[in-house]
């Protein structure tokens, strides 16, 4: 342990109104701290630059799962064991549940929160591009009020987002209408388990005769932040599924995609299995919409 | 009760003997003692990888009359590290030759302070140009260590290689590379120190060879035998990584206590024992192998060079036990090794299980399938035809006296593998699956023991004695480590003196009790060691009955009362015994020929693998191993053995790298140095053939370090088997591979299937 825990202050106020009049009254000054997965691994390092933390773990107003006929919402503070443990989400949104049983080990698991995943904002983290590809939109709260912004533009730069410094983020919206869509995830990490991605694709989409009607791609580590991937879906949408067009959009994901090289992988490797990965996917689109 | 019922103990796996206390958690590991008035310690350490220190300079922001400080002028006796050569110094002494070296050190009563302290010594150097790679090294054209950047070398010969070039069916060359490996032992180097006046120095310590430790700090405060004592802690893994740097832990943390005044504790978090620490030696080997139009071995010529980095340390008999394992299990009548290992500017590289051989046998094991490859044979048939049988004569000119039954074990390992309808049908299969699954073989040996003079130099001394409440205690200095020495130690001294497995214990593993009986390395323990408690048990039993009336046979009471008789009269029941050379075993240091080692384990590994050609990486599904290690003291923990060894050398092949950069290890984190997870290992199937050996401890060899030896080139030959790619470099990660068989391609050329 190389941080010193006497250079910090750790204040649970324990109600979501009590941390939101903190933050509040001296916007900036302090940090949440949810499961701690990221945080406590920078104080492990001597790496933790903020000095006052108020705690969100444990506050029931951010751990919840409510669903109705049009949409489920995810409180930030759900982790990512409560979502594997979610029967809609398993039975509609299989790609997060996957997604969150990737995440690190069990006991990782019952820790992490979906809001600290994304509020981190690595370009690796698991659940993001599966509420990408989902049309995520994520509610912000802060004494002023609520406000929703689609979760495709909350990330601004690497780990860098729209939050206010006075703001949580204080749920994720989920739209009930992909249950007939064809769905795709993968994960390439370092090894099966206790892995950081070095790639990742995700996929929703729709066929009708064989041409594009719908499509939505999402990608891990191909860009400094968690990014949908605009012009390869393009590339697809409208168009037969045909040699040419499978090659038009493999062109354009090479150009798209942005990878670095990093300590777990190259820029090459990752732009080039990004490609295989959406081979797989397209090789794995039935050409007629899904019934019930 | 009769001393002659073997097998009753010994072949049966008792539980281990510390097993209850690690897993109720009673076990107390070094960061588990606190002592009266300690204080905790922190190392600075070198930011560059070679450069004069023009000056120490403490930042003004810490109030340093609360720390103690150490640096290489207050060591009182000799700046120098106890290993073969005495070149590594304590403590940076004006000059650094590596990152992360040891230059000053600090001790505070509160722990969390040190961080930041650490962070206020600045250190302003000179750089000088560093060497980082075996061939900057050889070059020679900056010279880093001693004349020449040579640590060490040999030459082994046998025959006359240069006069069968001309006359060979086939020539066939091959360049082989492996790199570091982390030891990732679960607990990190840690050790508490205490020095008085009087009493000297003592540590406590997570560690393997505390008479090595002993002799450094003896040479580092300059004081007599009795003034230093040794005592090791439970130890959470070792693998060769504690066998030589906690000498210098101890040091440090012992200097410190003497500026002090205090019992110091230092243990390094994973970030520093990463970066500071050995691991095992990188290698480029290469091969020209004559043969005839049979495909037998005519001559082997074979270049060998390690990376020792910055100090000697163990680099000269790593290298030696590289060298006599490099032309594998086979006969061949011309054979030449030259050996080197090269000074580099890295952290010094370290005894890691296997100790060379893994190097060695990765490249002659893959070597061996390109030339099956080159001259169109089976790789299998290729290696049955020059397996070493009896009575053959290995490249060192040792005569093959016991049992070797490496065709026994080959169709053992074919069979149980499925191995030729496994290949068959994935040559079927693979034609129309992105995924592409082979089959990979390795035949090996692993030389049980120290090598050539190095048991004899050792003159191990072991033995029992017993207790006056009643309990007889294995007398060794050889450690547990989580691999069974105290299991095995107490089942032999069990079996010889008839009692049960509860009636023995260890003594504590505490250099003011214990006799030296050598380092625990070079699955030494349970052949040589272990002979030894075989002995000191049958001679107790003798002396009690020639001394204390005990009887042909005798029940345990009868046992521990002619104990208290003997003891009544002579002070002290113990029974000592020391190492004596197998008949026969003689080595030429000169010559570098003889017997290389007492005894051989013999192996062979089957691996599985399938390489996803859309990720581009391989996994190993399923292991096989076979062999033959002598008698099986503990079936459990020998096959626990088997099956780390190989977690381990699946790790070394396809998962762990060791990323430099200037020097300092940049992947410092168990996030980006990749082991293998247990989703990662495949099922592994272990099967023993017993050959009892007649001088090792009840027919045991060694098996430690065998299986560490195997998996890297089973799994490269499978990776060829499947997908046709000749990959010679170890680890091979993912990206590795889309360079062999993507890269270059275009997206369209490169399409899965
Ligand atoms: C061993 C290990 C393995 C891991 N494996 C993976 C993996 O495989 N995949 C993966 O994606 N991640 C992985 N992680 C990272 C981590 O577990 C996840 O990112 C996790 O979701 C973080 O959630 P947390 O609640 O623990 O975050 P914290 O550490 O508590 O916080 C992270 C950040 O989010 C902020 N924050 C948290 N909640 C809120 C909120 N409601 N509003 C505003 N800001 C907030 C904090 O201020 C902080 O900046 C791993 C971590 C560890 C230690």
């Amino acid at each position: 342990m190389r941080g010193n825990p006497d250079a910090h202050e750790l204040v649970a106020p324990g109600s979501l109104p009590a941390v939101l009049a903190m933050l509040a009254a001296s916007p900036g000054e302090w940090t949440p701290i949810a499961g701690g997965t990221e945080l406590m691994v920078a104080h492990a390092a001597g790496k933790l630059e903020a000095r006052k933390l108020v705690s969100l773990w444990g506050l029931p107003g951010l751990r919840f799962i409510e669903t109705s006929p049009e949409s489920i919402v995810i409180g930030a503070g759900t982790t990512f064991r409560d979502l594997r443990a979610d029967s809609t989400i398993a039975a509609e949104f299989s790609l997060l549940a996957r997604a969150a049983s990737w995440i690190g080990s069990v006991a990782n698991q019952s820790r992490a929160t979906l809001g600290g995943n994304l509020v981190n904002g690595s370009p690796a983290a698991d659940s993001s591009p599966a509420l990408l590809v989902y049309d995520a939109e994520l509610e912000l709260i802060s004494v002023r009020g609520r406000r929703r912004i689609a979760y495709a533009k909350f990330h601004t730069g690497y780990k860098r987002n729209v939050l206010a410094a006075d703001e949580l983020l204080f749920a994720v919206h989920l739209p009930r209408r992909f249950a007939l869509h064809q769905q795709y995830l993968r994960k390439v990490g370092t090894r099966r388990a206790m892995a950081i991605s070095k790639v990742a694709l995700a996929a929703t989409a729709s066929m009708e005769v064989g041409v594009v009607s719908e499509i939505r791609l999402a990608a891990a580590s191909l860009a400094p932040f968690p990014a949908r991937l605009h012009q390869t879906e393009a590339a697809l949408l409208g168009h037969a599924l045909n040699p040419e067009t499978i090659n038009t959009a493999r062109h354009t994901l090479l150009a798209e995609a942005q990878p670095i090289d990093d300590i777990r992988s190259t820029a090459e490797y990752r732009r080039r299995v990004a490609v295989n990965l959406l081979d797989e996917l397209l090789l794995q689109l039935q050409p007629e919409r899904r019934s019930q | 009760m009769t001393t002659h019922a073997t097998n009753r103990i010994v072949g049966s796996s008792v539980p281990r003997k510390e097993g209850v206390d690690k897993l109720l958690g009673r076990a107390r590991y070094v960061d588990d003692i606190d002592l009266e008035g300690m204080w905790h310690g922190a190392t600075v350490r070198s930011t560059i990888p070679r450069g004069l220190i023009r000056s120490i300079g403490f930042d003004r922001s810490i109030n340093w009359s609360e720390f103690a400080a150490v640096t290489a002028a207050d060591i009182p006796g000799s700046n120098h590290i106890q290993l073969i050569a005495a070149d590594q110094p304590c403590l940076a002494d004006g000059m650094v030759n590596h990152c992360d070296e040891a230059i000053l050190l600090i001790a505070h009563p509160d722990k969390h302070r040190l961080r930041e302290a650490v962070n206020a010594v600045h250190i302003e150097y000179e750089p000088l140009p560093p060497v980082f790679t075996i061939e900057e090294s050889e070059r020679q054209n900056v010279i880093v260590w001693g004349a020449d950047n040579l640590l060490k070398n040999f030459l082994l010969e046998k025959g006359d290689v240069d006069s069968v070039w001309s006359g060979a069916a086939h020539i066939v060359e091959g360049e082989y590379r492996t790199g570091a490996q982390e030891h990732l032992y679960i607990e990190n180097n840690g050790v508490i120190a205490e020095y008085t006046a009087e009493s000297g120095v003592t540590v406590w310590g997570s560690l393997q060879c505390p008479f090595y430790v002993h002799k450094s700090l003896l040479a580092v405060f300059d004081l007599p035998e009795d003034k230093v004592r040794v005592i090791q802690t439970e130890t959470g893994g070792a693998f060769g990584g504690k066998e030589d740097y906690p000498s210098t832990l101890a040091a440090h943390a012992a200097l410190l206590s003497m500026k002090s005044g205090h019992p110091v504790k230092m243990v390094y978090d994973r970030m520093e024992d990463l970066a500071a620490t050995t691991k095992r030696h990188p290698s480029r080997v290469r091969h020209r192998t004559a043969l005839d139009h049979e495909g037998r071995l005519l001559a082997m010529d074979i270049d060998l060079a390690t990376d020792g980095g910055a100090y000697s340390t163990l680099s000269s008999t790593v290298l030696s036990r590289a060298t006599l394992h490099s032309p594998g299990p086979y006969v061949c009548p011309n054979v030449r090794v030259r050996s080197c290992a090269w000074a580099t500017n890295t952290v010094p590289y370290g005894a890691f299980r296997g100790f060379g051989a893994p190097q060695a046998v990765f490249a002659i094991e893959r070597h061996m399938d390109e030339i099956a490859a080159a001259i169109g044979l089976d790789p299998i048939e290729l290696r049955r035809r020059n397996f070493l049988h009896d009575g053959d004569t290995t490249a060192t000119e040792q005569v093959m006296r016991e049992p070797v039954i490496l065709d026994q074990l080959l169709d053992r390992a074919l069979a149980e593998s499925d191995y030729h309808a496994r290949r068959a049908r994935f040559a079927h299969e693979n034609a129309s699956s992105p995924i592409k699954r082979g089959m990979g073989i390795a035949a090996f040996y692993h030389g049980s023991g120290f090598t050539g003079s190095g048991e004899r130099y050792l003159n191990s001394l072991a033995g029992v004695d017993v207790t006056p409440d009643g309990k007889v205690r294995v007398l060794v200095s050889s450690t547990e480590f989580g691999q069974g020495t105290n299991t095995i130690l107490t089942q032999i001294a069990a079996e010889a003196t008839g009692l049960g497995h509860e009636d023995v214990i260890m003594a504590p593993a505490d250099t003011g009790i214990v006799p030296n009986s050598g380092p625990t390395v070079a699955s030494r323990t349970a052949m040589v060691v272990g002979r030894l408690i075989e002995r000191a048990g049958l001679q107790l039993v003798s002396l009690l009955r020639e001394h204390a009336g005990l009887g042909a046979h005798y029940s345990r009471a009868d046992f521990f009362a002619a104990c208290d008789r003997y003891r009544a009269v002579q002070g002290a029941v113990v029974s000592l015994c020391r190492y004596e050379a197998p008949p026969g075993v003689f080595w030429d240091d000169q010559k570098y020929r003889g017997e290389a080692y007492p005894a051989y384990a013999w192996s062979i590994h089957v691996a599985q693998v399938a390489v996803d050609t859309v990720t581009y990486s391989a996994e190993v599904e399923e292991f096989w191993a076979v062999q033959e290690a002598g008698r099986v003291l503990n079936p459990v923990l020998a096959g626990g053995q088997v099956e780390g060894g190989i977690a381990q050398g699946i790790g070394y092949a396809l998962y762990e790298k060791v990323l430099l950069q200037n020097g300092h290890m940049a992947n410092n984190q168990m996030t980006n140095y990749i082991m293998p997870t247990a989703e990662d290992v495949p099922p592994i199937h272990v099967y023993f053939e017993e050959v009892p050996f007649s001088h090792g401890g009840y027919g045991a060899k060694g098996i430690g370090e065998l299986p560490h030896d195997g998996p890297a080139p089973a799994i490269l030959n499978a990776i060829r088997d499947a997908t046709g790619v000749r990959c010679n470099t170890i680890p091979l990660l993912p990206e590795d591979l889309f360079h062999k068989l993507a890269a270059g391609q275009t997206v369209e050329e490169a399409t899965a299937v």
